[in-house]
């Protein structure tokens, strides 16, 4: 019999208010240093020099050769039983957060690679024919650049994190998955808090959908070009691709910037 | 024997600007360069010809550091490029000098390399701001200045995905310009362009030439090449076959080669 009213009483309850909480911060802080590692990581395998390229080589092998899962296991169970020195630092928390951050750089190092040989090679000449050195080069010329590749799948990345959090549950975590399990289990409610969480996943990736197109539409250096043609289009024509095109000109109010 | 930095230095009193010394250069197995010497003295435009693959454009790549050379040496102003001698070894130098070498040396591609992130002014002021420290407000007031020299002050703000290849080009120029090079390489820096806009890139470059720079220029544009140069270096499979003055190398070429190829191109 599946209870209705339960997930009602449940959906707006301070229980999964907290629990999307811890969902969408550790999301957000794995997936930021996910980012990080992958950049150097990706510089690192893109060096010339093997002592470089070749540890980069091996990490990725490492993480994306093997479960997340199991990588969870063994960093919360495995490593203090490994260094005794480390258990008072290896919480829940801290667990779940770097096997998701290192897991996650493995991901980002080759996104942001591809990102990086995207760009024409021209472009470090240039920068290096007007005096700057690599780094600066890559900072203020190549990266840029790059990010218009990166972004996407960088997006796709984040939004499979906020579901991917749900791994944690296996170490105690009380994100969405969690609390609902063991809420759930408790007085056989498990499906209802398991629709309750299902709701808060969905919120999560959606609203991360509009802000991932906001980021990708500012980005797009034809920006001000496309605006002009959607604010010309019906909302039908804007949402499903056809319907009635406005012939009012609407478009001035965009044109009129800059 | 070993050349030392101070040693040659005597150079910056004298009018040598680039001393390049049996460069030999390799792809692989394949030799691009065998042995080029080269003189550039200040205020001289010298321009290379020759026929594609003849290693016209690595020599000039060479100059700037932008390939490594394999053997031989080139000097700017006295200084050895891109190498420095350690207990009479030569090793190569350091990034940052390297790149100080560079930021005095103005560098046109033959695909404009712009930043396509930037606008026209943010390329040109991109470098002098972030290589050489000045202040921005500074920088951009002469940016604007070069570019009005080019003839696109009205595309400052453009993109350069809105701008023309010649446009493009001269950007290209005047970003260079903004470093305030003592020496400008040109590869092919027209190759790449439409024909009706060839005229406005050489225009710029014929005045730059007026103006007292030293240029360095690899082109196929032998009208320009008749006109401008002080000195006309012939290239063909690696080495230079010949050079002289316009009227020497245009009318009076004595080298078989040299003759073919004039002959195919104008």
């Amino acid at each position: 019999m599946f209870h209705w009213d339960v997930v009602g009483h449940y959906l707006f309850s301070g229980l999964f208010l907290g629990a999307a909480w811890i969902t969408l911060w550790i999301s957000v802080v794995a997936q930021t240093c996910g980012v990080i590692i992958g950049l150097f990581l990706s510089l690192m395998r893109l060096s010339r020099f093997p002592f470089l390229s070749w540890p980069a080589r091996f990490y990725v092998w490492i993480f994306r050769g093997s479960p997340l899962l199991v990588q969870i296991l063994i960093l919360y169970f495995g490593i203090p039983e490994i260094f005794p020195s480390l258990v008072p630092y290896i919480t829940v928390y801290s667990a779940a957060l770097i096997a998701f951050s290192l897991n996650e750089g493995a991901y980002m190092s080759e996104i942001i690679r591809a990102g990086i040989t995207s760009v024409d090679a021209g472009q470090m000449e240039a920068a290096k024919s007007l005096g700057m050195r690599f780094s600066l080069a890559m900072r203020r010329i190549v990266l840029p650049q790059a990010a218009r590749v990166i972004i996407p799948p960088l997006g796709n990345e984040f939004n499979n994190m906020l579901k991917t959090t749900s791994l944690a549950s296996v170490i105690g975590l009380f994100e969405l998955t969690y609390t609902a399990q063991v809420y759930g289990s408790q007085s056989f409610i498990i499906f209802e808090l398991l629709i309750v969480a299902t709701f808060y996943y969905l919120i999560l990736t959606t609203l991360w959908g509009y802000i991932q197109n906001w980021i990708e539409n500012r980005m797009d250096p034809d920006r001000e070009t496309k605006a002009e043609l959607q604010a010309k289009k019906g909302w039908s024509e804007r949402m499903f691709g056809f319907g009635p095109t406005r012939t009012s000109d609407a478009g001035t109010l965009v044109s009129r910037g800059r | 024997m070993s050349i030392e930095k101070s040693v040659d230095n005597g150079a910056v009193l004298t009018d040598e600007m680039v001393r390049a010394e049996s460069i030999v250069k390799r792809f692989g197995h394949l030799t691009v360069l065998d042995g080029v010497d080269l003189f550039v003295k200040r205020k001289q435009v010298v321009v290379i010809i020759g026929p594609s693959g003849s290693g016209k454009t690595t020599l000039l790549r060479c100059i700037n550091h932008l390939e490594k050379i394999d053997s031989g040496r080139i000097f700017i102003e006295g200084q050895l490029v891109g190498y420095r001698e350690v207990n009479g070894r030569v090793v190569e130098d350091k990034e940052a000098t390297i790149a100080h070498m560079r930021s005095q040396i103005g560098f046109v591609f033959q695909r404009f390399n712009l930043f396509p992130h930037l606008t026209a002014l943010e390329n040109v002021i991109e470098a002098p701001i972030h290589v050489l420290h000045q202040s921005k407000a500074e920088v951009t007031e002469r940016a604007m200045e070069l570019l009005r020299k080019v003839g696109l002050s009205e595309k400052a703000h453009v993109y350069p995905h809105k701008l023309s290849g010649g446009q493009q080009q001269r950007v290209a120029i005047a970003r260079a310009l903004a470093m305030n090079p003592k020496l400008m390489l040109f590869d092919e820096a027209t190759s790449a362009l439409d024909p009706e806009l060839v005229g406005d890139v050489l225009k710029v470059m014929r005045q730059l030439a007026e103006e007292g720079m030293t240029m360095v220029v690899v082109t196929h544009e032998m009208g320009f090449a008749r006109d401008v140069a002080d000195h006309i270096i012939f290239m063909d499979k690696a080495v230079i076959v010949e050079q002289g003055t316009p009227e020497q190398i245009f009318d009076h070429a004595e080298n078989e080669r040299t003759r073919t190829f004039l002959g195919m191109i104008l």
